[in-house]
């Protein structure tokens, strides 16, 4: 696909002004995006693992999988509770949001190792 | 929603919150009340009958559950059952949806634990009623979610009492329906809540209510189903917010855990079409989610430009995913859907592929009479409450209606699945009741405040601020409701709302209110309330007289009174006491629950048709004559052959009648059999115009073996209403061992092989009979 230059410059202005508006992000929203994208990784090192030895146990490709993508998930629920900018989450003290993922985590983990055979 | 409205009348906050406190226990009194009504309507077979298991699936659920009460949970997950299928057997631990019997298994444990001592019996024939007190509390809370607590009540009373649900939930029927119904309202609510108040607490709640629904019914692919196709229409009408987000993500990914954590999902939760949605909204969800967000940090004009740069380049990704996956999917031959949502999704399908899935009486289309029998009023209150939930449209509502117009689909393909749409209609009903109830009381209240008003005319600059304040009320009733709930935890509610009536008297002072003139509206209240006496009096009467029959007994009112036929639990007591522990039993798959768990025999095929061929070798038995029947049963090992013959009382439900679908399914896997060969002309009959096909196959010979005899040669058949074609004969190969006093079940036995065959001719057909294989391959007829 053929980048004209107006379209090379203005990928480069995006990906700059990205930056720079991702930079203005609290720390705090940066640590749950940063576990995010570390969770997401781990799940695709699995399935190329996976890719490459064959997918027997099933169960415990499966567990490992969606026990990242779940983690993940549940990262950017709190990351949106937590996100001050949110309005409809301004009532929702942080620790509570906290204490919800905490739990949710628990559910998640514990279905889990039931289920990594 | 008629409690709160008096709080802005009188400001003072001490009575408002007294009103408010009684409103909530009039509530929860009024629950209590609903939940004692629908746990009572549903005993009328207890009363009318006895305490028994009806019909033929919940003999199998009881069966099961009292092996897991007796031998506990790890040998119940690891139970292979050899009494059935016989010589398959059956996986039970792994074929079965364990949610019901670990359920009445739970109950009943706790009740031992307290030492009270119920048997497993009572606990599985009430489970059912008390599954549906829950269900309406369940209905209540979901309509409240949607509409205030008004509707919910109303919803509630009308779940209690719809014939549709008590059809599937009277005392005895202890089926899957009976607690699955209340674990799909109660997902439903979980979501809506969750949707409503963007809390991950409540949205792990209804995971686990949804793991509950995968466990009672297979019926749980609506679920999985219904909410991406909510949360997609919500993307596309521009409803996306990040409470969609944490109703929806974490749901699919818990869900599918805990889905494939159920032995009988297994990884079909991964792997199945019915499935895919879920996960193809998911994704969809994500690229939302993501576009929103993008959205929010960056300007409008970078924007454009990434939006530009993303679909030039997420197209072509998007086609090449999609091409692979319609590559996978259109590799298997059904398109990786399972036979019976393949026959949910196009109604054709089963009877020209599965003709078991066709042949069962529940799944075919439901009539029109049957909407108005199952449903009464609901069936037009409904469109009323979809345009109720129009005004305004939320999440909740257009969840709602969504869920109404797919049950509305699926319950015209099945009549079974009318179970699915009676929570949807009783939703909609509600809301509807509800808001024109508060229609009529509105303007009966605006009557009698201006009643009091004219008569006390003391204070003039009062009267009109107090005439002003009910068209207020009586206006903007809904915006009063919704600004409550934009500002739910304010502590100073009292001033805000004063604040907010300032400006609203000042702007509304010309309108006129929206009420009816007062006799209107009292004779649309007792017309309303004569409309809900309709109901109940058909409710009633449906749960009494049509859906309270245990089908196990049957009665009939004679000129002499009430004749009981008890012939089932007869046969399969005296089977039960006269034949050895492990004889087996050959019989149509109807009674194979039934054999299992009140004889207690091994039967061949059950009522699971799991297995299309083995029951197409029964049917081949049945249809053949009577050598070539005996030899498929006998290398079955089976010693006993089970017949249903109506045909002395007029039972229109016996096997005779059911004979075309065993020479069909028979015919389906072994093509010797032929349709045509049993009909004469294309019309079924066993009179004197029948086909010798017919008139000679084992089916025709069991059953009237011998009815001559009880009307002094006649041989007439109550239920065809013709004599029969064949009066007189012998069997050669069975001998009768018991007929029921009714001969509504007749039981015979295979005879032993002859040790001595006389002749020759006898002598070479005898050498050929043991080395042919089961006569499905035997190449020629021998009996034309």
């Amino acid at each position: 696909m053929g980048k004209s230059p107006t379209t090379k410059d203005d990928a480069q202005a995006l990906f700059h002004s990205l930056r720079s508006a991702y930079s203005a992000t609290p720390t705090n929203l940066k640590i749950i995006d940063l576990y995010v994208v570390f969770a997401v990784f781990i799940a695709l090192i699995q399935v190329v693992y996976m890719a490459v030895v064959g997918s027997f146990p099933f169960n415990s490709f499966l567990s490992g999988v969606l026990s990242c993508v779940g983690t993940a998930v549940l990262a950017v629920c709190l990351r949106i509770q937590v996100n001050k900018e949110n309005k409809e989450f301004k009532d929702l003290p942080p620790e509570h949001a906290f204490a919800d993922f905490v739990l949710c985590n628990l559910v998640l983990h514990l279905v889990i190792m039931n289920f990594l055979g | 929603m008629a409690v709160p409205v008096d709080n802005l009348t009188k400001p003072t906050p001490a009575s408002s919150t007294l009103r408010f406190a009684f409103g909530n226990v009039l509530a929860f009194f009024i629950l209590l009340l609903i939940g004692v009504l629908a746990f009572s309507i549903r005993l009328f077979s207890v009363i009318k009958y006895e305490s028994v298991i009806h019909e033929f699936d919940p003999y199998f659920n009881y069966r099961v559950t009292q092996f897991l009460t007796k031998n506990g949970i790890y040998d119940f997950w690891n139970w292979f059952d050899d009494r059935t299928w016989y010589p398959l057997g059956r996986v039970i631990g792994g074929t079965v949806y364990p949610g019901l019997t670990l359920t009445a298994g739970t109950i009943w444990k706790v009740l031992q634990s307290l030492n009270i001592p119920l048997s497993v019996e009572t606990v599985c024939v009430f489970t059912a009623p008390v599954f549906s007190a829950f269900a309406a509390w369940a209905t209540y809370l979901l309509t409240k979610e949607v509409k205030g607590t008004g509707a919910g009540l109303t919803a509630a009373v009308l779940l209690a009492m719809v014939p549709s649900y008590i059809s599937r939930s009277v005392a005895g029927s202890y089926d899957n329906e009976a607690v699955a119904i209340f674990a799909l309202i109660f997902t439903f609510y979980l979501y809506i809540k969750t949707l409503n108040t963007g809390s991950l607490f409540y949205a792990t709640l209804n995971s686990i209510a949804y793991f509950y629904m995968v466990c009672s019914w297979g019926g749980y692919t609506f679920i999985i189903n219904l909410i991406p196709m909510h949360v997609l229409l919500c993307i596309v009408t521009g409803r996306y917010s990040s409470r969609l987000y944490i109703a929806y993500a974490p749901l699919v990914v818990l869900g599918t855990l805990l889905a494939a954590l159920v032995p009988v999902v297994g990884f079909n939760a991964v792997m199945t079409s019915e499935h895919f949605a879920s996960f193809l909204v998911f994704i969809v969800i994500h690229v939302v989610a993501l576009a929103y967000y993008i959205k929010g940090i960056l300007s409008p004009k970078m924007f454009k430009v990434a939006a530009t740069l993303v679909v030039s380049v997420g197209v072509v990704v998007c086609c090449a995913v999609v091409a692979v996956l319609v590559a996978v999917v259109a590799s298997s031959p059904t398109k990786g859907w399972s036979g019976r949502s393949l026959s949910l999704l196009d109604p054709t399908y089963a009877s020209k592929y599965i003709p078991i899935i066709a042949s069962v009486s529940e799944h075919q289309p439901p009539t029109w009479p049957s909407y108005f029998m199952d449903l009464n009023v609901l069936a037009f209150l409904v469109p009323a409450g979809i345009i109720a939930c129009f005004a305004p449209l939320s999440d909740a509502s257009s969840f709602v209606i969504l869920y109404l117009v797919m049950s509305v689909y699926f319950s015209g393909v099945m009549v079974r699945l009318m179970l699915v749409l009676a929570p949807a209609a009783c939703i909609m009903s509600g809301i509807a009741l509800s808001e024109a109830f508060d229609v009529f009381t509105r303007s009966i209240k605006f009557y009698i405040s201006n009643l009091s008003e004219f008569l006390q005319t003391d204070a003039g600059d009062t009267l009109p601020g107090n005439n002003v304040s009910p068209q207020n009320e009586v206006l903007k009733n809904e915006k009063k409701e919704d600004t409550l709930k934009e500002r739910p935890s304010r502590k100073n509610k009292k001033k805000e709302k004063e604040n907010i009536e300032k400006p609203y008297v000042k702007s509304k002072t010309e309108k006129r209110p929206l009420v009816l003139p007062v006799e209107a509206s009292f004779f649309a209240l007792f017309l309303t309330v004569l409309l809900g006496g309709f109901y109940v009096v058909h409710s009633v009467w449906a749960a009494a007289e049509a859906y309270s029959a245990p089908s196990i007994v049957l009665t009939s009112h004679s000129h002499d009174g009430l004749h009981v036929f008890d012939d089932f639990r007869e046969a399969y007591a005296w089977l039960s006491h006269n034949t050895e522990v492990d004889d087996k039993v050959a019989s149509w798959w109807d009674y194979g629950y039934q054999t299992t768990a009140m004889a207690n025999r091994t039967v061949i095929v059950d009522n699971n048709t799991w297995n299309n061929t083995h029951i197409a070798t029964v049917g081949t038995a049945m249809s053949s004559p009577e050598k070539a029947g005996w030899e498929i049963f006998n290398s079955l090992d089976v010693k006993y052959v089970l017949v249903v013959f109506g045909g002395l009382v007029g039972y229109p439900s016996d096997d005779i009648n059911k004979f075309l679908w065993m020479v069909r399914i028979g015919g389906g896997v072994f093509p010797h059999i032929k349709e045509p060969d049993y009909l004469r002309d294309g019309q079924y009959r066993i009179d004197s115009q029948a086909t010798p096909t017919m008139l000679n196959s084992l089916m025709y010979k069991l059953s009237y073996f011998r009815f001559v005899e009880t009307d002094g040669g006649k041989g007439y058949d109550r239920v065809r209403r013709t004599e029969i074609g064949k009066k007189y004969f012998k069997l050669t190969h069975f001998e009768e061992v018991f007929t029921t006093h009714h001969w509504m079940v007749r039981i015979y036995k295979l005879k032993p092989q002859k040790n001595r065959i006389r002749g020759k001719t006898k002598k070479s057909k005898s050498k050929t009979s043991p080395t042919t294989p089961r006569s499905g391959t035997v190449k020629k007829n021998p009996w034309h």
